[in-house]
């Protein structure tokens, strides 16, 4: 332990509200040198929460994520402002893989399991950055969260998209991390596949201890799980607040709750949601 | 027809062809896992032979102490090829990757020759008889060993890839090195530790070639037979290419056998496997087991 992170934690009884175990802070971020994304956004993560980050397409929602998890580097893009802080030290511009084994594991967007290997490669893939000797027992658990990938003894390639979904949270699990970083796990779900996956989600949560953060276009399935949630667009917070208080709010009700199908309307409306919100 | 000569070429078709296969294994590996087509594959057989000779010949090592000392040798000369060239080179275009990799052989030839010399030299005996006797077939002792080794090497590289952790890491790296770093797995180390299990393997088959047939910069020959055994294989599959290799071996020795007994053409086994290559590729353009991608993603 370095004196550094000693310094940054709270002292006892020195603050009332103890640090969250993630906390952005004002970062913003570019791609290709040129292409600014993020423009000083910010967020935190209580030890244990589920946290909702919901925002319209090209938001930056994954951006954000790759951010967090240093996926951005193989993106060609960079943290340039801000900074990103988990367990009390300092995690922006660390490569990936550092950042796997300091417990914050992504997955990715459209689930971006190796198809060319079974179900079991991909599950034994999740745990490449453990050396304990309970990697046979945890795989035991992920089937136990997920009984059909038991069944599924062939290439992961030719599982359904809920499987693949099921098999891409079960890698997660493999590799022991404090935090999943998960996006859009409800991408290409049937209705009924995404009650299931969220409420395992949910039992992962309870049961585990992992901190998620839970980037989500069904922003209604996100909400019946996570206590807190963030709102952005282009590449900023405009909203933040407990589950509850979202849900309630009419601006949201309006455009991520609301019936789907009249785009027009909430493009229109979604400009002057954006004017009347608070800047973060 | 000579039944005694066909069964004899057979034999020394199938042991070439499964050295070429250990080859074209060790060619595909650093191809598969780095994209990088390595035209120096034969150069690192040529390496291990001479430094496993020199070991023997001129320091007098036993056999058992310096076969081991010239793999970790190689392992560690893997790593340091990929680090100290080939690293600088990610990210440009994959063409001069390539013309490092062949100005790489031109110098590993040079080096050798300068250091060695170009006189071929007899290998150290390492085995006391000369033959044994296989199902009243007489073969040589080297011949057998040789065909020993090649399948221990292939049954290694198996259950690399089968069942460690570091085996399944390459394959998440070839197969996407965007997933592969998400799971924690460094590429940089993967694309070393590639250079690293394909310089030592090569190794081992450049001393088997090296005890047969002595060490000479000819030895680096078998680093062109790569070529027809893994394309044939397909380019990015490791069992292809010890099919791949097996298949060259025997077509050699088969078109051999057609042309001492019937054509006397004189030298139709050296080009047989690759007018064999071209009616295959025509016939399957990514090779016998090249990859045929899963559609659903
Ligand atoms: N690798 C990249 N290079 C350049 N621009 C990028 C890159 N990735 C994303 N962007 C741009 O950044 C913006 C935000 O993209 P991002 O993927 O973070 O959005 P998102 O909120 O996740 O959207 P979605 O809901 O559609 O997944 C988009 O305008 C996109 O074009
Ligand atoms: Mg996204």
């Amino acid at each position: 332990m370095t004196e550094a992170a000693e310094l940054d934690r709270p002292q006892p009884g020195a603050s009332p509200a103890p640090a969250p175990l993630l906390s952005v802070k004002n970062i913003e971020v570019v791609y290709d040198d040129v292409i600014l994304v993020l423009r000083g956004l910010s967020l935190d993560v209580p030890q244990g929460a589920i946290v909702a980050l919901l925002g319209a397409n090209g938001a930056g929602k994954s951006t954000t994520l790759k951010a967090i998890s240093g996926l951005l580097k193989t993106e060609d893009g960079e943290v340039t402002r801000g900074e990103i802080v988990f367990d009390g030290e300092r995690i922006d511009g660390v490569d990936p893989d550092k950042i796997v084994r300091r417990g914050i594991f992504q997955v990715m967007e459209g689930r971006r399991i190796v198809s060319d290997m079974t179900s079991l490669e991909n599950l034994r893939l999740g745990a490449f950055t453990r050396s304990d000797r309970n990697v046979a027992a945890d795989i035991d658990m992920v089937y136990n969260y997920f009984p059909r990938l038991k069944e599924r003894t062939g290439l992961a390639g030719y599982l359904s998209g809920g499987e693949q979904q099921m098999l891409a949270i079960g890698r997660a699990l493999m590799a022991r991390p404090k935090m999943i970083l998960m996006d859009e796990p409800s991408m290409g779900l049937s209705p009924l596949l995404v009650k299931e996956v969220f409420s395992i989600i949910k039992q992962i949560n309870r049961d585990l201890g992992v901190t998620i953060l839970l980037v989500e276009q069904n922003a209604r399935a996100a909400l019946s799980v996570a206590s807190h949630g963030y709102i952005m667009e282009q590449g900023k917070v405009v909203l933040d607040g407990t589950a509850d208080e979202l849900r309630d709010n009419e601006d949201v009700k309006e455009f991520y709750l609301g019936g789907a199908g009249d785009q027009r309307k909430s493009f229109k409306n979604l400009k002057s949601f954006k004017r009347r919100k608070r800047w973060l | 027809m000579n039944t005694h000569l066909l069964i004899q070429l057979l034999v020394n078709g199938l042991v070439v062809g499964t050295l070429y296969g250990v080859v074209a294994m060790s060619f595909v590996l650093i191809y598969k896992a780095t994209q990088v087509v390595n035209f120096a594959q034969g150069e690192l057989l040529l390496i291990g032979a001479w430094v496993c000779w020199a070991l023997l010949a001129k320091y007098q090592v036993p056999f058992y102490v310096g076969m081991p000392l010239t793999l970790v040798f190689m392992f560690a000369f893997g790593i340091a090829i990929q680090i100290v060239v080939l690293r600088p080179m990610i990210g440009e275009p994959i063409i001069s990757v390539i013309m490092v990799t062949i100005a790489l052989s031109t110098v590993f030839q040079a080096t050798l020759k300068w250091i060695f010399g170009v006189n071929p030299q007899p290998f150290p005996q390492i085995f006391t008889s000369q033959s044994v006797s296989i199902g009243g077939l007489q073969i040589q002792t080297v011949y057998v060993m040789s065909l020993v080794v090649s399948i221990a090497m292939m049954i290694g590289m198996a259950w690399f890839f089968k069942v460690s952790k570091y085996g399944l890491a390459m394959r998440a790296t070839a197969f996407d090195q965007q997933v592969a770093q998400s799971l924690g797995i460094s590429v940089k180390s993967v694309f070393a530790m590639a250079w690293a299990i394909s310089a030592t393997v090569s190794a081992v088959a450049g001393v088997v070639v090296a005890v047969v047939n002595g060490v000479s910069s000819g030895l680096s020959a078998y680093g062109i037979k790569v070529f027809p055994a893994a394309i044939l294989g397909g380019l990015d599959s490791i069992g292809g290419a010890v099919l791949g290799g097996i298949i060259i071996g025997l077509l050699e020795n088969i078109a051999q056998y057609i042309d001492s007994e019937y054509l006397h053409w004189g030298n139709l086994y050296e080009i047989a496997p690759f007018y064999v290559l071209i009616i295959i590729l025509m016939i399957k353009p990514y090779g016998l087991f090249g990859t045929k991608d899963i559609e659903r993603i």
